[in-house]
């Protein structure tokens, strides 16, 4: 059945993922870098999945725009793993998006060359086992993408499901483009979603790559993304996590070629019970490599964050420079904030440094501005949003930014972030 | 405008307020002085609703209004003002939204609709000129990065943009050279009308010398123990606080 909705050059990695899934086992809390996330139990419902690729019975469009104001964008909707062919893969001589199906018949070698090729642990061999297509994002060499491609990713339905999402993005020399992924889930049930993202750039391409996560407290996410960079390339990665329910990403960028530089960005907001782990490695293999990441949380009633974020400095990688700061704020008393900045260091003639702080709402600031007539909530709102929004104006894209800011503040000022625009945004967790 | 009748306050169950009686009318400018720990910190922050003091006893009435069961924000509102002795910083928060918010939150207070944003900006415009504040000033964050200088004159453009009825100067003159003394005097002194009053703590008299008191009170150890004219204040910064004792 899996099978028969996949394309075969996607299928011929199952076995071997299978065998590792079988070797490795999933991961257990007595892993370190599994050490707050229960994946076990994260697996533990009984989804449902759509092997037999049942068609859509809604039009995504009609319901989920989530355009940004000012911005040119090309929207591609994916519906659980399945690439809504509505909208079109947009293709020329110069630049595809499309599905992993599609681009693999007429594309093969370049497909095989690229798809499955970083890999991961076993949580990503399930995706490779699982998965019947996905989206691919290919910019030929040279060719600057004008427009933003944004990503919907959306989980529906009214019982438990599990989706299996993949990305490959392969970025040709000199090529440039900027990619916005929004993943909604709307469900109060419980929905599943493993991600492969695999990123390739290319000699001196630039990727803006921005992941936005709004969903329902009833979802899950188990995400591996693999970025890999050759010389003078650029990375604008960041990971805005407005709400969602339990989530754990694994991101690992390797900076392979000489001079390549990579800006890190990430936002959690979380409260109730929500969960969220970012772990992070970026290895520095050539010299002259640049990496600045910067990941702040802001955790509100119950939640708990977690952040494990690795620099990696290979041998011979001189003349690196490195930078890493985990700031989290822990608003309420029952919040949990575990921190974990990590550098390794194997050459001598290296600038890293690291760091990372969790703290309170800051008392006297709030008297400041309650002697000034601005009342506590006021007051904490603007506290919080002062904190992301030094990471937030690391968004390259202006419009994008000025949007982000409102849904931060709305999120903030009422508990959720609409950004207006589409008919689940006016109903969240409908 | 403002009574305080036998006002005791406690600061981590240590009281420092030991019967403080103080009353201001109308355009009086009243001076604070005393040594260190004589509790004139203590009384401007119990004024101000500051979380950290407890009133143990007493009361304080303001413009009528009973200030002591009013939230910290309401009493601003109701037009008290602190210029702070170390104003905090809070990186992040640019002066403008700031401003913004505190002006907004008054008129909600009064019954207004907000301020448009043009207006908004008029008025910064007009009152940062008053007291000679940098336009840079107001779009950094909050206090960040300014010298002890920069943010006292910030003290006194909030105190311009929020035009409040008594204002507590709290050690406004300590960390300021003598140019900054009077750039910041000055700019007080412009805001001053017939119904507006001041509490104006301080150490030394060369601030007395921009700032004509009315009445200058001496405290020691958590009570007013002699209340005088300016002559009072120029004893003191000859002799000391021995005498009183």
């Amino acid at each position: 059945m899996l099978q028969g909705g996949s394309h075969p050059l996607i299928d011929r990695h199952r076995a071997s993922a299978l065998a590792q899934l079988k070797a490795e086992g999933l991961p257990s809390r007595k892993v370190e870098r599994y050490k707050y996330t229960d994946v076990r139990a994260m697996l533990e419902p009984d989804f449902g999945l759509n092997f037999s690729r049942l068609p859509l019975r809604f039009d995504p469009r009609s319901l989920y725009r989530c355009k940004v104001p000012g911005l040119g964008s090309t929207l591609h909707y994916v519906v659980g793993d399945m690439v809504e062919h509505k909208t079109g893969g947009q293709q020329d001589g110069s630049f595809f998006v499309g599905s992993m199906t599609e681009f693999a018949k007429r594309s093969p070698e370049l497909f095989s060359t690229y798809y499955n090729k970083v890999g991961g642990d076993s949580l990503a061999a399930l995706n490779t086992m699982l998965v019947q297509d996905g989206l691919v994002i290919w910019i030929g060499k040279g060719h600057k993408a004008d427009n933003l491609i944004q990503v919907v990713n959306l989980s529906v339905g009214s019982v438990p499901m599990m989706a299996n999402r993949r990305q490959l993005i392969i970025m040709e020399e000199g090529a440039e483009a900027s990619i916005l992924c929004c993943n909604h889930s709307s469900t109060a049930q419980p929905h599943l979603a493993t991600e492969v993202v695999e990123a390739f750039l290319g000699e001196g391409s630039h990727l803006q790559y921005y992941q936005i996560e709004d969903s329902a407290e009833a979802s899950s996410l188990l995400g591996t993304a693999n970025f890999v960079q050759q010389g003078a390339s650029r990375l604008d990665y960041a990971s805005v996590t407005l709400s969602g329910g339990t989530s754990r990403r694994t991101v690992n960028v390797s900076l392979e070629g000489v001079g390549a530089d990579l800006v890190m960005s990430g936002l959690v907001i979380a409260d109730g019970s929500q969960h969220t782990d970012n772990n992070l490695l970026v290895t520095h293999c050539a010299p002259g490599c640049h990496s600045d990441m910067l990941y702040k949380y802001i955790l509100d009633g119950s939640s708990t964050g977690a952040f494990a974020g690795k620099v990696m400095v290979r041998p011979g990688a001189q003349q690196t420079d490195s930078q890493q700061t985990n700031a989290n704020l822990c608003v309420s008393p029952q919040a949990h904030m575990y921190t974990q900045p990590m550098l390794e260091i194997y050459a001598d003639d290296v600038k890293c440094n690291h760091g990372s702080t969790v703290g309170q709402m800051y008392e006297a600031a709030l008297f400041y501005m309650a002697q000034r007539g601005i009342g506590p909530d006021e007051g904490r709102l603007l506290l919080q949003q002062a904190f992301a929004w030094d990471v937030v104006l690391r968004i390259g894209l202006l419009p994008l930014r000025q949007r982000l800011m409102s849904m931060v503040e709305e999120r903030f000022r009422r508990g959720t972030s609409l950004c207006g625009d589409c008919a689940m945004c006016q109903t969240p967790n409908s | 405008m403002l009574e305080i009748k036998n006002l005791h306050a406690t600061v981590e169950g240590k009281e420092i307020l030991k019967g403080i009686n103080l009353t201001v009318k109308p355009g009086e400018i009243h001076v604070l002085m005393g040594p260190n720990g004589s509790g004139k910190s203590t009384l401007s922050n119990v004024l101000v609703g500051n979380p950290q003091y407890t009133v143990t006893e007493g009361s304080v009435t303001f413009r009528g209004k009973d200030l002591l069961q009013m939230p910290a924000e309401d009493r601003s509102h109701e037009g008290l003002f602190m210029s702070f002795q170390q104003p905090v910083e809070i990186p992040g928060v640019s002066m403008n939204n700031f401003m913004r918010a505190a002006l907004n939150a008054k008129r909600k207070y009064q019954g207004l609709p907000p301020i448009g944003g043009g207006d908004f900006l008029k008025l910064v415009k007009e009152k940062r000129e008053l007291v000679g504040l940098d336009a840079s000033l107001t779009r950094r964050g909050v206090n960040e990065g300014f010298s002890g200088g920069e943010k006292k004159r910030n003290e006194i453009f909030q105190m311009a943009m929020l035009e409040p009825v008594l204002t507590i100067l709290d050690e406004t003159d300590s960390g300021l050279d003598v140019d900054a003394l009077r750039i910041v005097a000055e700019g007080f002194n412009r805001l001053r009308t017939e119904n507006t009053s001041a509490i104006c703590i301080t150490h030394y008299r060369r601030m007395l010398d921009y700032i004509k008191p009315d009445i200058v009170h001496v405290m020691l150890a958590g009570r007013i123990v002699r209340t005088g004219g300016p002559d009072l204040a120029y004893r003191i910064e000859e002799e000391g606080f021995d005498w009183l004792k």
